[in-house]
């Protein structure tokens, strides 16, 4: 098709002169730039004064550009390299690469490697402190927004908060009841095989009530509920952030934290203990069947026997953490989303970061609320 | 191959192209040649299909019928490798920039030839800095991720993507909207130049009168899903069309048409 770049060296008068044939393109451009490097590092090509570009068949701005590199004087080159017989065409093009890459590039230091763990160290540090602070903030201007709502109910977006109540409620509920389900279920199964060994098959279900009511079903349903709703929250927002949707609205002397994150908090907050309540009795469901066909408990006394074992404190406890839960997953879902800049690579590191720490929010409550309950004897 | 002499055979020839979604007929049996080393300017009302035209030509949407010959290939009944060695000699230029937002404006600029070339570190980030040099930027905006850069700069950031391979056809969309005027007048002095030092052959889809007067060595204009007119800007002022009377006979369009009558005199 086309023939591979060549240069040759001939002495005329006294002066060596290098002539260039074959096309100077693109697709050549890795055989071209051996080529070049090898006259640049001959000391007997580089007295060389003129290169002669008659024989060239085709030649673009890879090709101009190794010819501007072999010809800048340099280290190894005292004076410009005379260009000689290049077609008329070319010209402009030579001309126009004649000025680039002047400026040597910046020499980048490589850092002490103590130093940068250091500095890791310290920059971690830092946005833990960062990421608290917009926690609260974001807690914060929830609050003012709350606040506003009850002063003046009417700017309240019911039709938002219902469609989002709809969203992260409603349509969670059969993933959340069989989830739930099962691991009622594995918890029993697991009593059964466990307990039987020294013949306390009966406390299985003292096990599985107490936990699932006061510590599981609203765990799971939080945890469950931080990587459906919570990562939505954040792509939704940081999306909107990213085509600069919230700066709109904020022109438009909308409040974004009242308009946007107040429906989707408040809905978050009455979705989750609805969903703990429905996720807790579908564990128990769990439990109960597990016990019948694995156990060998008729449902009767399954019944019987959880109604003398828990008592409505039990269920309590597991409740009052919900809304706190929720709470937690929607302001960093917002805070999240609201960090969201213009890439979509920061829109997927803030989901998911997102979801990373409003599970390990919710962890770090129920251990919080444990140590409490305890300590008031409930 | 760039700066082949201008040759007969059109760069791109499309024949009875027809284009829908649904019911609705966008583009109805058009046929449109663009020559070999002309700039072509694309007017047409808004909704009127100028994109769809650009996006079926590159392949990103389907025909209903016709054909399509770009640089000599039908990309219908070419095959994979044919169409992979067509698609290194166009360069798209996307009405948004459509730029890669997590890499650097510089690295946006290597993605083509890393993917396309074989090429050392060096090269690659000399070539790059030249491109980007060559659409007026300067090294240290290289730097520079997408959201950092203004509207101006992400469009001059992907035209030198779009040139990054030294193609021998840029597609641009509406390469000035949003541009200030003086901006939008750089651009086009810009694809100017570089359309005579690479020997490119344009296809552009444009609204700015300005420069389809100042760039445009013809200008082709969509009505009714079919080109009604094509030809140089005084062609264009004559022709009897009624949405042409509109564009070019309007409150701007007059203005202009002063200016090439007084010119012409």
């Amino acid at each position: 098709m086309t023939t591979p770049p060549n240069v040759s060296a001939a002495e005329r008068g006294g002066r060596t002169e290098l002539t260039a044939e074959g096309s100077w393109t693109a697709p050549h451009a890795a055989e071209l730039e051996r080529l070049v490097d090898s006259v640049s590092t001959d000391p007997a090509l580089m007295r060389a004064t003129a290169i002669n570009m008659r024989g060239i068949e085709a030649f673009d701005t890879y090709g101009a550009w190794l010819l501007e590199r072999l010809g800048r004087p340099g280290p190894t080159r005292k004076e410009q390299l005379q260009i000689l017989d290049l077609d008329e065409r070319y010209a402009g093009l030579l001309e126009e690469v004649h000025h680039v890459n002047r400026k040597p590039a910046e020499p980048r230091r490589a850092p002490n490697p103590i130093v940068r763990t250091l500095e890791t160290i310290g920059r971690t540090l830092e946005d833990v402190g960062r990421d608290f602070l917009q926690f609260v903030n974001m807690l914060g201007a929830l609050g003012n927004a709350l606040v506003g709502v009850l002063l003046r109910p009417r700017s309240f977006r019911l039709t938002s908060a219902v469609h989002h109540l709809d969203r992260v409620g409603w349509q969670a509920v059969p993933i959340i009841l069989l989830i739930t389900f099962l691991i009622g279920g594995i918890i029993a199964q697991q009593g059964f095989f466990h307990f039987r060994k020294f013949g306390a098959d009966d406390y299985v279900v003292d096990m599985v009530g107490i936990l699932v009511l006061r510590e599981l079903g609203v765990l799971i349903v939080a945890i469950m509920v931080a990587g459906r709703s919570g990562s939505s929250y954040t792509a939704e927002i940081g999306s909107m952030k990213m085509r600069e949707e919230i700066d709109a609205l904020r022109t438009m002397g909308l409040d974004p934290v009242s308009v946007l994150l107040l429906p989707r908090v408040i809905a978050l907050v009455i979705a989750l203990p609805l969903l703990a309540f429905l996720g807790s009795m579908a564990a128990l469901y769990g439990g109960g069947v597990v016990a019948w066909l694995y156990g060998g408990m008729s449902p009767d006394i399954y019944i019987a026997r959880l109604n003398e074992a828990i008592s409505v404190t039990h269920f309590k406890v597991g409740m009052i953490k919900a809304p706190f839960m929720a709470l937690a997953i929607g302001v960093v879902a917002c805070a999240e989303g609201l960090k969201v800049r213009g890439s979509a690579e920061s829109l997927g590191l803030h989901t998911t970061a997102s979801v990373v720490k409003s599970i390990f929010l919710v962890i770090v409550l129920d251990g919080l609320f444990a140590i409490f309950f305890a300590s008031i004897g409930m | 191959m760039p700066m082949t002499a201008p040759s007969d055979k059109p760069a791109i020839s499309v024949r009875d192209l027809v284009v829908g979604f649904g019911d609705h007929i966008v583009l109805d049996r058009l046929s449109l040649d663009v020559r070999r080393g002309e700039i072509l300017g694309f007017v047409g009302g808004s909704g009127s299909g100028k994109s769809v035209l650009m996006r079926t030509i590159i392949g990103l949407l389907p025909k209903r019928q016709g054909t399509i010959e770009v640089l000599g290939v039908d990309l219908e009944r070419a095959s994979d490798d044919d169409r992979h060695a067509l698609e290194r000699r166009w360069g798209v230029l996307f009405q948004q920039g459509a730029l890669f937002s997590s890499l650097t404006a510089l690295q946006n600029v290597q993605v083509p030839m890393r993917e396309h070339l074989v090429l050392s570190e060096r090269l690659m980030r000399e070539v790059a800095l030249a491109k980007l040099e060559m659409v007026g930027l300067s090294p240290s905006d290289g730097e520079k991720l997408p959201a950092q850069l203004s509207g101006g700069m992400t469009k001059r950031v992907a035209l030198a993507r779009a040139l990054a391979l030294d193609p021998e056809l840029v597609f641009l969309d509406e390469p000035t909207s949003g541009l200030d005027p003086i901006s939008a007048g750089d651009f086009d002095a810009l694809i100017r130049t570089l359309q005579q030092t690479l020997g490119l052959t344009v296809f552009m889809v444009t609204h700015d009168l300005e420069s389809l007067d100042t760039v445009c060595d013809r200008i082709a204009a969509l009505a009714d899903g079919k080109v009604v007119a094509i030809g140089p800007m005084s062609e264009m002022m004559r022709s009897p069309h009624p949405w042409m009377q509109a564009y070019f006979q309007g409150k701007r369009g007059r203005k202009l048409s002063r200016g090439l009558s007084t010119m012409e005199t």
